[in-house]
């Protein structure tokens, strides 16, 4: 009987310790902690290296090629939870300029209510709206004077008023050194794709919405005495090899064209869950 | 003795009236009027809630729109290729002559007017003036400097420090005040004073004489439809059958990538005429003569031609010499000598 008794303790002590590791907290939007989403860019098989010519990475065209620049935007950053209750992060805080060359930018670092989520949703690119607001709003990652003008790490044209979302440059020794090649004979890609749908007409839009699933891979669980992190894997060589695949030797330079709707539409394959740090 | 007494008084009377005349006009100078919309002109386009135009923030962008530093070399400033004898444009240069001796495709267009203007540029892409001299001061063949250095470079100076403390009460030189200041002097440059404005404006006992009347009719009937009154355009683009340049500049369809907006050209104000030769975007037309012979005879029936100048299957506009004279003068009431000699848009 005494057995029995101290079995049933321990079993309710487990029990209740249990219960009180996971509680999972009321929604409550006044009531926020932190959350980041970990944008760790990876090139196939590969780690991500800027200008490993020693070996460099290949595509599915079996082209070799290094990276000399990788820069892209994330904004309008919104996760659901398990419940289903959505928040979307206030825009004035939800814009992210992730650079390859610098890895403390690896971080989207937001604060949401506490809960368990399990989808998060982000835009690769800037909106629309944020595109065309008066330049007194466009400060931090989205001041047109950062990164030393579209020539360098810039991330503005100031030709045709609008941000590049997604800036990746790189070398390939497929490139001719004619016309459709680099006739600079530096052998170098360049893709500039951005592109937000136009303020007066419309124009082509670039802007993609991209949803991840965190069930698989773990869902996050945001509480105030911890640090949650979406760890998400972004996998430059699908900018080649996604859904539209393309051949560098083809297309080395693509910026505000036409053709850069084919390459946009290989952004949603970039992203995957790898885990989440709760 | 009576006499000499009242002489001595209006002496005196002079003196002091004298004094004052001169106060008032001293007054006048330093009274700075900030933007004023003529009489005759529509309502403005730009949002000037959000930029109100003040003396301290003209200034600082007076001296900004004439400021070297604002180019890779220190070479080039706005007002290089905006003269103001000129209207603002860069007279004499089919296309724009930027750093290192490199030419632009396009030519230099007035600093005018620019608050009733919803887009920027011959081709389009830029639709708020706020944002438009990044692309300048970026550009290859203009200026080929980064924005963040030109900020540097200002804030190495403790003549911008005062003066941007002075306009936006902050010593901090950032992108949205520097851009701000530039709109501020930009949209001053107000060409309202031409003999058409006064005459609308039933000033000074303004009139037309019988031809520039006769031509003003002919061109109510003739060009109104793209120059419109009082700013004298639209505000569209337009193909106007040029035939497409060595470069085939596609205009418009640059920054849209729609194909009904290839070889469309931004509609330019016919105002300050006199001044602002050569025409067209690629300055190819040295002379108005050779813009009426263009409209005349050489319309080209390229893709997009503006129904306007293809009616009935006619291509161009049917003008003889004479009603081409009273055209011409017509034309000519509309430039404005007060616009190119105001003092307070000239480099200090």
């Amino acid at each position: 009987m005494k057995k029995i008794l101290t079995i049933i303790t321990i079993t309710s002590i487990l029990f209740y310790a249990c219960k009180k590791d996971n509680p999972t907290p009321e929604f409550d939007e006044q009531n926020l902690a932190s959350l980041s989403v970990e944008f760790d860019n990876i090139v196939g098989g590969r780690t991500f290296a800027l200008n490993n010519t020693a070996v460099p990475y290949t595509n599915a065209k079996g082209e070799k090629f290094t990276i000399s620049m990788v820069q892209y935007f994330i904004s309008n950053i919104q996760v659901t939870t398990t419940a289903g209750k959505q928040y979307t992060v206030p825009q004035d805080s939800s814009y992210f300029l992730i650079k390859g060359a610098d890895k403390a930018t690896r971080f989207a670092k937001v604060k949401v209510p506490e809960g368990d989520y399990s989808k998060l949703t982000f835009v690769l690119g800037v909106d629309s709206l944020r595109s065309t607001m008066p330049v007194d709003k466009r400060t931090g990652v989205l001041d047109p004077a950062m990164g030393g003008g579209h020539g360098g790490g810039g991330m503005y044209w100031g030709w045709n008023s609008g941000y590049i979302f997604f800036k990746f440059e790189g070398n390939s020794e497929v490139i001719s050194d004619d016309q459709q090649g680099d006739p600079t004979g530096k052998k170098q890609f360049r893709y500039h794709i951005g592109g937000f749908g136009g303020y007066s007409a419309p124009t082509i839009n670039n802007i993609k919405t991209i949803t991840v699933d965190l069930n698989n891979a773990g869902i996050a669980k945001v509480r105030k005495d911890r640090q949650s992190n979406i760890h998400l894997f972004v996998d430059l060589m699908k900018f080649f090899d996604g859904t539209n695949s393309f051949s560098i030797k083809d297309r080395p330079t693509v910026m505000f064209s036409e053709y850069s709707t084919n390459i946009a539409k290989n952004f949603k394959d970039l992203f995957t869950h790898d885990h989440t740090e709760n | 003795m009576q006499t000499r007494y009242i002489k001595y008084l209006l002496v005196i009377v002079i003196f002091v009236y004298a004094c004052k005349k001169s106060e008032d006009i001293h007054e006048k100078v330093e009274t700075f009027l900030g933007f004023q919309k003529p009489k005759n002109f529509p309502e403005t386009v730009y949002n000037f809630a959000n930029n109100p135009v003040t003396k301290e923030g003209f200034e600082l962008g007076r001296m900004l729109f004439y400021e070297p530093r604002l180019s890779r070399d220190n070479t080039i400033s706005c007002g290089s290729c905006h003269i103001q004898s000129s209207a603002f444009t860069q007279h004499g240069h089919d296309v724009s002559h930027g750093i290192d001796d490199r030419l632009g495709t396009r030519n230099s267009p007035p600093i005018m007017n620019l608050a009733w203007n919803k887009a920027f540029m011959w081709g389009g892409g830029i639709y708020d003036l706020d944002l438009f001299p990044i692309s300048p001061i970026t550009a290859h063949e203009e200026m080929d400097e980064s924005l963040e250095n030109v900020l540097n470079k200002l804030k190495a100076m403790d003549k911008y420090k005062n003066k941007f403390k002075a306009a936006f009460s902050t010593e901090e030189i950032s992108t949205a005040n520097f851009l701000k200041a530039l709109s501020q002097f930009m949209l001053m440059c107000v060409s309202s004073n031409s003999k058409y404005d006064k005459v609308m404006r039933k000033e000074d006992n303004a009139s037309f004489t019988t031809t520039e009347l006769e031509g003003y009719e002919l061109f109510k009937q003739k060009c109104a439809s793209c120059h419109t009154e009082p700013l004298f355009t639209d505000n569209g683009f337009r193909n106007n059958g040029l035939a497409p340049s060595p470069i085939n500049d596609l205009g418009l369809y640059t920054a849209t990538l729609l194909t009904a907006d290839k070889y469309k050209f931004k509609v330019p104000s016919l105002r300050n005429l006199k001044y602002t030769a050569p025409f067209m975007h690629d300055g190819r037309f040295l002379t108005l003569d050779a813009v009426f012979t263009h409209y005349i005879h050489e319309v080209q029936a390229t893709e997009n031609l503006d129904p306007l100048l293809n009616k009935n299957g006619v291509r161009g506009i049917a003008i003889n010499n004479e009603e081409k004279t009273k055209l011409m003068a017509f034309l000519n009431t509309l430039n404005d000598e007060d616009f190119i000699n105001n003092k307070l848009l000239a480099e200090q």
